[in-house]
């Protein structure tokens, strides 16, 4: 059994810094053992969210050693005994206490966006969809809501002002998987534009690098939308998109 | 504290839980024209519907047109050994098929058949392949649906928000009082009609699938308020968890492994699971390997696979080849579908179960099997609600999913779950919101109530105690992992009630450092109230019932009894200890009946 130095940030908006903990992990073990560990024993009150466990709910999103990851996902045999841990909450929002932050923009962003419009049933009164259609949107439809994305997100997390109008990559699928949806009639696109703010996205990748569900954001779901508005009002998009035609999209 | 501060917000109907039965519950009852406020103890998407794999058990018959929804009807009550609601049953069988077209409607994206229809799978105890899922991720696509939906209906939603109590008006509820888990706040719903959705009680074992949160929120909140709790002896032991590492013991190995043509095998390389074959599922369980692989692909000329028998038998085999040595190096069995379907097949199949395998144990699930033991997923008993209406036994407070009992009578079937909760969960927001149209006039809640709650809620920080809650939380699962597990017997009932009334001593001494913002401390503490009510009333109820049936088995009861075949045990709280009781199962008419006498 391996013993590992644990420095955890404690505190909360107005005050706080890394604390260190000594804490031992037995064959497996993940991050979030280990805060569960100083939990159990050194710390009651550590403050850290999480559900499944499992890496399907999305809930244990932390930095360690910078990186954006989940801690469920975590196991301790990629780090060196002999070096300190880093633990520390998602930057981009606002600090509650500890490991956890108020996530509430996102929750804020999702409601904006405008829902499935659903075309008229096949004459049965029935609903078809083939599956070469839906593989996108479903895997799109994987994403778990652990708001990695938006947490390495320049966008969000360097620019406060953007923040009004912009969604974010996990919002960028969303709306992909809304508009590649074969029932949607729906028109987004003014959406898209002005209220999502797919525009501001300069394609740097970092959300599709820090995915646990390894979705392609940007090739599939950022490009295809910022072609779809490419049309209209990006000249340089779409002139780029004419010189080297349709990439074809990741697996 | 005087007089407590708190916040209050008034509702038609007030939901708490925010999984598939509470989304579907306010979105159901918000269409009614209610007013709704929805409750969770996570952010929203959380909730352990989330972590359902499988699918959801619906007779749509896209895959095999002869299903119909009195094959699964007759499906359900076998596999419950027959102590199910009948009429639960029926209606659960019968609206199954819209709910799930209606989460299309809404958006989700299931796996198609070739001709573009929803696309159904194999599960254990169903006879034609009938769950509508996605991969193995269904409970994501089904929560994630009904959330985005949801958010477009009106709803006010409360995250991170525990209900401690509920409030009384006279004999019927008027609301809820509990707190923000970011501040530490507290916050008063009056509300005309309350649904309890907070899923189950698998908190209070080691080995589980649940999360922190399935604490028995929503069947102590019943019984402290004066409902009836019904078949608390029945707990789901799930036979397929992960048992190594350690540290992922417990978590969830879907049953689509073995419905996708994995299959279970000993120490030894044997397919065991021929070799328990109960009586009861003979006629339709294919006692030979021939037989069972050709099953696969054709389903009416050949019996279903002993691998897919329903849950209680497959953990119990399990637990057995373990014990006379047969088991894995971990502890377990192996679960095979390496050695038996493309590695490509697996990977579109099951992607989660082979990303979980892949990061978490290191294991290639194309290449080499699994290793999986039986870990305690879920309860079949909950708050005694009517059928029809899922109305619980005090006016104004409804239940629906796993916080609700008597569908899934002793045992769950796969798919069973999902298919509650949309066909349950929008009926208790019907009902609820009917119930509040009719109610009219004011709701007044006591004062009185208020002051003593809030000062249960904040004595763990001002009592003179020691005891530290993670550590009481941790005895009580080693302690119901240990005496109330898969196999009981009457001393070792006995023995947990006594250790939990010990436990109860000790979490009325527990200490909390630390304030009241976002301090887990203090959750776990306050969470101990219900995680210990619903452990004592899971030990009495199984201390009550001297036979084995579903998931409960007895080792000093090993047989069947007829005579308990028709009884259900009924828990309520009277002058604060837990009364028990035996009532009469409700008999279903002749035609139904007729259902079994057709084919055995």
């Amino acid at each position: 059994m391996a013993t590992f130095t644990m420095r955890v940030f404690r505190g909360s908006p107005e005050s706080g810094g890394f604390k260190e903990y000594r804490v031992e992990a037995g064959e497996g073990m993940v991050v979030l053992d280990l805060i569960h560990r100083i939990q159990a024993t050194q710390a009651n009150d550590l403050a850290c969210r999480w559900n499944c466990k499992a890496g399907k709910c999305g809930s244990c999103s932390a930095e360690i050693n910078g990186k954006p990851r989940l801690m469920c996902m975590t196991r301790m045999d990629i780090f060196k005994e002999d070096e300190p841990i880093s633990v520390a909450p998602i930057r981009t929002f606002p600090l509650i206490r500890d490991l956890v932050t108020d996530v509430s923009y996102n929750y804020e962003k999702a409601k904006q966006i405008p829902p499935l419009r659903l075309k008229p049933p096949d004459p049965d009164g029935k609903y078809r969809m083939m599956q070469e259609d839906i593989d996108r949107g479903q895997e799109f439809h994987k994403c778990i809501e652990c708001f990695l994305c938006q947490d390495v997100c320049h966008v969000i997390r360097d620019h406060e002002e953007h923040k009004k109008h912009f969604s974010g990559p996990r919002f960028f699928i969303k709306i992909a998987g809304l508009e590649m949806h074969p029932l949607d009639t729906r028109d987004r696109s003014e959406f898209i534009r002005d209220q999502a703010g797919v525009g501001l996205c300069n394609i740097t990748k970092c959300c599709t690098e820090v995915c646990p569900e390894h979705i392609h954001i940007t090739d599939n779901g950022i490009i295809p939308l910022k072609e779809r508005m490419a049309d209209g009002f990006d000249p340089i998009v779409w002139v780029v998109r004419k010189i080297r035609g349709h990439k074809k999209a990741a697996p | 504290m005087a007089t407590a501060d708190y916040e209050t917000h008034e509702h038609d109907v007030l939901v708490i839980g925010a999984g598939g039965a509470g989304l579907r519950a306010a979105i159901e009852a918000a269409a009614q024209g209610a007013s709704v406020g929805l409750v969770c103890k996570s952010l929203l998407g959380k909730a352990h519907t989330v972590m359902a794999e499988g699918g959801i058990a619906a007779a749509m018959g896209n895959v095999y047109p002869e299903d119909n929804w009195q094959v699964h009807f007759r499906d359900t009550m076998r596999g419950g050994k027959m102590l199910n609601n009948w009429r639960m049953a029926q209606l659960h069988a019968q609206e199954a098929p819209d709910r799930v077209l209606e989460l299309e409607r809404y958006g989700a994206l299931f796996d198609r058949t070739k001709d573009g229809l929803i696309l159904q799978r194999d599960f254990g105890g169903h006879r034609y392949a009938r769950l509508a899922h996605v991969g193995d991720r269904t409970g994501l696509e089904m929560i994630r649906t009904l959330q985005y939906h949801g958010i477009h209906q009106g709803i006010d939603v409360y995250m991170e928000c525990k209900i401690e109590r509920l409030l009384k008006d006279g004999d019927r509820v008027g609301g809820a009082f509990g707190y923000w888990r970011n501040t530490g706040k507290f916050v008063l719903f009056k509300a005309k009609a309350i649904v309890l959705a907070t899923g189950g009680i698998g908190r209070a074992w080691k080995f589980t699938s649940n999360s922190w949160e399935y604490t028995g929120d929503g069947q102590s909140l019943a019984l402290w308020a004066g409902a009836d709790l019904i078949d608390m002896e029945f707990v789901q032991f799930h036979p397929t968890g992960m048992v190594w590492p350690l540290s992922v013991r417990g978590l969830l190995v879907t049953e689509g492994v073995r419905g996708d043509g994995g299959t279970l095998k000993n120490n030894k390389g044997e397919r065991f699971m021929f070799n328990y074959i109960p009586e009861f599922f003979k006629g339709e369980t294919a006692d030979n390997e021939a037989e069972a692989d050709r099953w696969y692909t054709d389903k009416k000329n050949n019996r279903r696979t002993a691998d897919l028998l329903p849950r209680d038998e497959v953990a119990r085999a399990i637990n057995s080849e373990v014990k006379a040595g047969r088991g894995t190096p971990h502890g377990g069995v192996f679960l095979d579908i390496a050695s038996r379907r493309p590695a490509d097949y697996i990977r579109k199949r099951l992607p989660s179960m082979y990303h979980q395998f892949k990061e978490l144990a290191g294991v290639d699930i194309t290449k080499e099997p699994m290793e999986v033991g039986p870990t305690c997923h879920y309860v079949m008993g909950g708050v005694r609600v009517d059928a029809d209406s899922t109305a619980a036994t005090i006016p104004g407070l409804f239940a629906a999913g796993e916080a609700a009992g008597g569908l899934h009578g002793s045992n769950r079937l796969g798919g069973n779950s999902l298919s509650d909760l949309l066909v349950f969960g929008r009926r208790a927001g019907l009902h609820a919101a009917l119930y509040a149209k009719n109610l009219g006039g004011q709701i007044a809640v006591n004062s009185a109530q208020v002051e003593s709650i809030v000062r249960d809620i904040l004595e763990p920080f001002t009592r003179s105690g020691s005891e530290n809650p993670y550590a009481i939380q941790s005895d009580l699962q080693d302690t119901m992992q240990t005496l109330v597990g898969i196999i009981r017997t009457e001393s070792e009932l006995q023995e947990a009630l006594k250790k939990i009334e010990v436990l109860k001593q000790r979490a009325g001494k527990v200490r909390v450092e630390g304030g009241r913002t976002y301090n887990p401390a203090w959750h776990t503490a306050l969470d101990l109230g219900s995680l210990l009510t619903v452990a004592q009333c899971c030990a009495m109820s199984a201390l009550e019932r001297k036979e084995s049936r579903g998931g409960h088995t007895r080792d000093d009861h090993p047989y069947t009894d007829d005579q308990w075949g028709s009884v259900n045990l009924v828990l309520r709280e009277r002058n604060g200890s837990i009364e028990l009781r035996r009532e009469p199962l409700p008999q279903m008419p002749a035609e139904l009946r007729a259902l079994f006498q057709e084919r055995k």
